[in-house]
């Protein structure tokens, strides 16, 4: 019997210019206002201090779906901030016991100007051991979701237009 | 800013899918990596990388002394969004009338 060994991947970037400034992309990611509006619209709740607790917060349509409302659908701490350029916290899915047995993956925002009022956004995740995660964040759009590729084209119609990408 | 034509241009190459396909199925690789078991030069998978850097789809990273490639879906999502989307839900509207029209006309 031979086995093949699948190679995981450990790391997930994904990276989106966004014609807005580094403060209207920074509150978009730690606003419960903004995350509210773009991919899966749960409120975040940030306390923005290295150590801090960061919570994501069911949204309506989680309610609706049976979710608990005062328990959080996310969580993690924070690690580094320095607003509006870069932001890294521990991230954990709390909605099924498998994705919390995987425990805390390593998320990492990075916010960089460019030319002509463009902000370039970069997302690494470090999802080494934690393969439910790895798969979830990087769907496509589906009735369940979807992953970065989706939250983050959702993010910057958003920004861009005022609207967001699905509704 | 990348535009849709930077990124139909990077896609539309063989060697250059190949190695957005072996990003798939493992991120994070050195260009020597990258090359090994390709028929292509060392020089030659450079030119293709730095082709899928400008248009984004490739963001590369420093592990020490390594460059690491990996793969970035956001540009093929935009696309997908901004022109897939659009014609295929053109398409099953399309197959939904069709269906609804046979079955209202049926004897």
């Amino acid at each position: 019997m031979t086995s093949t060994t699948v190679p995981t991947t450990t790391v997930q970037v994904h990276r989106v210019h966004i014609r807005a400034t580094p403060e209207a992309v920074w509150e978009a990611i730690t606003s419960p206002e903004w995350t509210k509006r773009y991919g899966y619209h749960s409120p975040a709740d940030y306390d923005l201090r290295a150590g801090g607790a960061y919570r994501s917060l069911p949204s309506e349509e989680m309610v609706a779906h049976g979710v608990p409302a005062d328990g959080p659908v996310i969580d993690g701490e924070v690690l580094e901030v320095d607003p509006p350029r870069r932001l890294v916290q521990t991230w954990r899915m709390l909605f099924t016991p498998e994705l919390v047995a995987e425990g805390f993956t390593r998320l990492t925002y990075e916010i960089e100007p460019e030319a002509d009022g463009v902000t370039t956004l970069t997302v690494t995740h470090d999802v080494t051991d934690a393969p439910i995660t790895a798969a979830s964040v990087s769907a496509p759009p589906s009735d369940a979701g979807g992953g970065w590729s989706v939250i983050l084209s959702d993010l910057k119609t958003l920004l861009e237009s005022g609207e967001p990408l699905y509704r | 800013m990348k535009d849709d034509d930077t990124v139909f241009h990077a896609l539309a190459d063989a060697s250059r899918r190949e190695l957005l396909d072996r990003l798939y199925a493992r991120d994070g690789q050195t260009l020597r990596e990258l090359t090994a078991g390709l028929e292509m030069t060392r020089q030659a998978v450079s030119k293709h990388l730095g082709v899928l850097e400008a248009a984004d789809l490739v963001v590369t990273r420093r592990s020490g002394r390594e460059k690491l490639h990996f793969l970035n879906p956001v540009p093929i999502r935009l696309i997908h969004d901004r022109w897939i989307d659009k014609y295929t839900e053109h398409r099953i509207a399309a197959l939904v009338d069709l269906k609804t029209e046979l079955e209202e006309n049926r004897p």
